[in-house]
């Protein structure tokens, strides 16, 4: 009995003992600390052994590169180098490093620091799967894969404390934008060294209190499953335009949550916006949605090796029997672009060729052309997508219309991710929904991955024309118009051998606070943390 | 008593062996693994990776070594969080799993069995069938429905209530407490008004009455005391299904516990992180379980005669 009772009095006194508080976001745009809605928790914040776009994120704040990019334009700006010069051939780089660098311990950072993380990122032992960002550097690849274990042959050397001399294989227009990849962030050697072996994936060197870091923020405290706070870095060289005084990064990996959190003023950004709600804050609040390209493409790919599928009339009939534009209007919210060519229209300048469009008339033609009009005789088809809502309703999308303007009949398997990426990987599909985010912005990035037995060309489909282009001229190029000339080529031919079929161009999705300034919208998705401050509202 | 105890610790060894071997076996059988990514790895890399994680081993290999550790209380590195063991990732995440699935058994004990005793006390009543039909409609609701329901009405139409968190401001353990809780109580209601209804009818409690002691002392003293028994069996698993089972409501409100990252870890193929969990949830189980045939053993003379306990 006085248990009960007991255990009723408690209950009702927690209950009651509820109040509102401050709401974060309010707290925040006082105090300059900026609440980041940052997808998932983060696998690390070593910048060798970690991948995704959480961890790219909290990164980005921590660490600089020799360069940085500018949030509008994407071009590089000044990080630890303050200026550099690029050999008439395109191939070597000299970069000044800044002499007021620090480490956020208050260390100098020096061209050393340079190439001993560099030297880390391609050890063979650590397992970076980023190692390739380094390739374009002279023997950088022959180093990463154990070919060549002397490091002094790998085109990076240091001139003097302050001065960094790379050489690369092939001129590489994109070069400088690696560089304010994470794999090419300086990392600690001192530290990473106190705490065990550079190719150590266990070590504690990024656990708060040991962490040093050469960003403007600098980690102060790991709540797993809560959050990952970071505060300003009063060592940085540029501190004192560095307006924010912390950044506080939540999983959250829930994007109905998220959204929730976000209404109720816990967040100032989010990491995404469920697809639903767009319509709804397009109508009431469409100052907190931002909806803008992404470079990124949305495309289904094909087994080439299947019969039927190996005829490129018919998978070029299937390209040109969606009707992209009712796809995007009336399955996406309209909050996607539709794509006729893999490489985005607009990256870094070059436009693809367009060489298709919606034409059920034609792509029946050629399905006839084929050997089989009116869709009769062609092997199944089958959509393999990963386990998603958004790819089930455009899969579900495309059997339709596939069936209305070619008479096809397709079905369709959802399978659990890891177990797609092994269908895909072993080419146990007929059709599969695929996708692709640039990692600099240069057509290269979308194109080089279809060259015989790319890693990523899950279709069995080869062009030794092609892979001419892209391996061997392309690189040999010396102007931006010659390489724009080639890659034109080599979309081109893709295009016309179609084993992937392009849909749509990514979109950034999320949501923003009005008080948060200095953050522009780009292709890349890309924040300096360094420029954004909260204003109160007025 | 003790003799009991000792035979079910030994019983619990098979099993929890059984559930080790098969979880093993299962997860690396499963396609896909840990380092299969979109964006295709060298395999240069993935030789590494596998290096460093044993995975260039023999399964036998590997299920011995891990075994080994496990022996050493040690369930190895994460492979998903570089740097982080997976001790230190269920470290991180149980006391709050526990502290949800706590105040969620709170709710459930408390709720259903208020609710459980009006209605046994007034059978075929309006104050039999309001609580029994909550209860009915409790069991039936998915956490996924109510958790979003009750963040409407109470976080942002009332704003009585945070709409997540765990912790961070005062208030923000009621909701998913409630959540989790609600169809646990629903299911000790109707466990207790069947186990009260049957107690009730016993000659027992028709001597109280007609001893004349007040009404509250018969149901409270001598009948909740039978009454309850079902309730008692039914808490171990209970509470076992809360701590395990809480993915849903950690999802929904930002809870930083295990549960959102044992769902993950399937996901992610992270084999040492599926493993620990798994391995850690069956110790609870079984734990849970002795507790609730040792509580339901000291409640029920029956059952300690059964046992050969005096």
């Amino acid at each position: 009995m006085t248990v009960f009772r007991a255990l009723l009095v408690i209950t009702l006194s927690v209950m009651t003992a509820c109040s509102g508080g401050e709401r974060r976001v309010e707290q925040g745009t006082r105090d300059g600390i900026l609440h980041f809605g940052n997808g998932t928790e983060p696998q690390g914040v070593d910048p060798h052994t970690t991948t995704g776009v959480p961890e790219h994120h909290i990164e980005q704040a921590l660490f600089e590169g020799l360069v940085g990019k500018d949030p509008e334009t994407l071009a590089p700006v000044p990080g630890v180098a303050d200026r550099w010069e690029i050999s008439a051939d395109g191939r070597v780089y000299r970069f000044h490093l800044r002499e007021n660098a620090r480490w956020s311990n208050g260390e100098a950072i020096t061209a050393e620091d340079f190439r001993w993380s560099w030297w880390r990122g391609l050890q063979p032992a650590l397992g970076n799967e980023y190692a390739y960002m380094l390739y374009p550097i002279r023997n950088a690849e022959a180093y990463a894969t154990g070919k060549l274990t002397d490091f002094s042959q790998v085109g990076v050397r240091v001139i003097d404390l302050h001065t960094l001399e790379i050489e690369l294989t092939a001129p590489t227009p994109y070069f400088m934008q690696l560089l304010d990849h994470e794999s090419m962030f300086p990392v600690p050697r001192k530290v990473i060294e106190k705490f065990g072996t550079p190719v150590d994936r266990f070590s504690q060197w990024t656990r708060p209190g040991n962490m040093v870091s050469n960003g403007p923020f600098r980690l102060t405290e790991w709540k797993l499953y809560k959050y990952v706070r970071l505060e300003k870095n009063p060592y940085y060289w540029d501190a004192a335009n560095v307006k924010l005084n912390g950044i506080v990064f939540y999983p959250t990996e829930n994007t109905i949550t998220e959204e929730r959190l976000f209404r109720s003023q816990q967040l100032h950004v989010t990491s995404s916006i469920p697809l639903d709600k767009i319509p709804v804050y397009r109508t009431s609040r469409s100052d907190e949605l931002r909806v803008d390209p992404y470079l990124g493409s949305y495309y289904y790919m094909i087994n080439v090796k299947r019969p039927g599928l190996n005829d490129a009339r018919v998978r070029r009939a299937l390209a040109m029997a969606i009707d992209r534009d009712s796809l995007i209007k009336n399955v996406l919210d309209g909050v996607n672009f539709p794509a006729y060519s893999m490489t985005p229209p607009g990256t870094a300048g070059y436009q693809p060729p367009i060489l298709f469009k919606f034409d059920p008339e034609g792509a029946r033609k050629l399905l006839a052309d084929a050997g089989y009009p009116g869709g009769k005789g062609l092997p199944k088809i089958e959509i393999l997508y990963n386990t998603n809502e958004a790819h089930r309703k455009i899969a579900v999308a495309l059997q339709q219309m596939w069936k209305t303007n070619l008479n096809i009949d397709v079905t369709m398997l959802n399978q659990e991710w890891k177990v797609y990426l092994d269908s895909r990987n072993s080419l146990d599909y007929s059709v599969a929904r695929a996708a692709w985010i640039g990692d600099y912005v240069d057509p290269d990035t979308f194109l080089n991955m279809w060259i015989t037995g790319g890693g990523n060309n899950d279709t069995g489909w080869s062009s030794a024309e092609y892979d001419d282009l892209i391996l061997h001229k392309i690189p040999a190029m010396h102007t931006q118009e010659e390489r724009f000339a080639g890659f034109t080529r080599a979309e081109t031919i893709l295009m016309q051998e179609m084993p992937i079929i392009p849909i749509y161009i990514y979109s950034t999705k999320y949501l923003i606070h009005p008080s948060v300034k200095g953050m522009p919208t780009n292709l890349l998705d890309y924040y300096a943390f360094k420029h954004i401050h909260l204003e109160p509202e007025t | 008593m003790w003799r009991f105890i000792a035979s079910r610790v030994l019983q619990a060894i098979p099993v929890l062996f059984i559930v080790i071997t098969l979880t093993f076996f299962l997860v690396r059988f499963a396609p896909g693994g840990p380092f299969s990514t979109e964006k295709a790895v060298v395999p240069e890399v993935k030789r590494a990776l596998e290096a460093q994680y044993q995975l260039d081993q023999p399964l036998l290999a590997q299920f011995g070594s891990y075994l080994t550790d496990l022996v050493h209380g040690d369930f190895g590195p994460s492979f998903k969080y570089p740097g982080r063991t997976v001790n230190e990732l269920i470290a991180a995440g149980f006391p709050a799993t526990a502290e949800l699935g706590l105040y969620a058994l709170l709710v459930a004990v408390v709720l259903g069995m208020a609710a459980g005793i009006v209605a046994a006390l007034n059978p075929n009543s309006w104050r039999d069938y309001v609580p029994m039909s909550a209860a009915m409609i409790g069991i039936c609701m998915p956490t996924f429905l109510l958790g979003p329901l009750l963040v409407l009405i109470f976080g942002l139409w009332l704003e009585w209530l945070p709409v997540s968190g765990w912790g961070e401001v005062s208030g923000d353990k009621i909701l998913p407490s409630i959540t989790l809780g609600a169809a646990y109580a629903a299911y000790i209601a109707r466990l207790t008004r069947s186990g009260m209804l049957e107690v009730l009818s016993q000659d027992y409690i028709r001597t109280a009455r007609a001893k004349g002691l007040p009404e509250y002392v018969v149901v409270f003293k001598h009948a909740l005391r039978g009454g309850v028994i079902p309730v008692v069996a039914f808490l171990g698993p209970a509470f076992a299904g809360l701590l395990s089972g809480s993915f849903v409501v950690e999802t929904i409100f930002q809870v930083p516990g295990l549960g959102r990252f044992f769902v993950q870890a399937a996901f992610n193929r992270d084999y040492t992180l599926i493993l620990g969990s798994t391995v850690f949830f069956a110790v609870l189980i079984v734990v849970f379980n002795l507790l609730s045939d040792v509580l339901a053993a000291w409640l029920n003379p029956r059952l300690r005669a059964g046992l050969g306990v005096k």
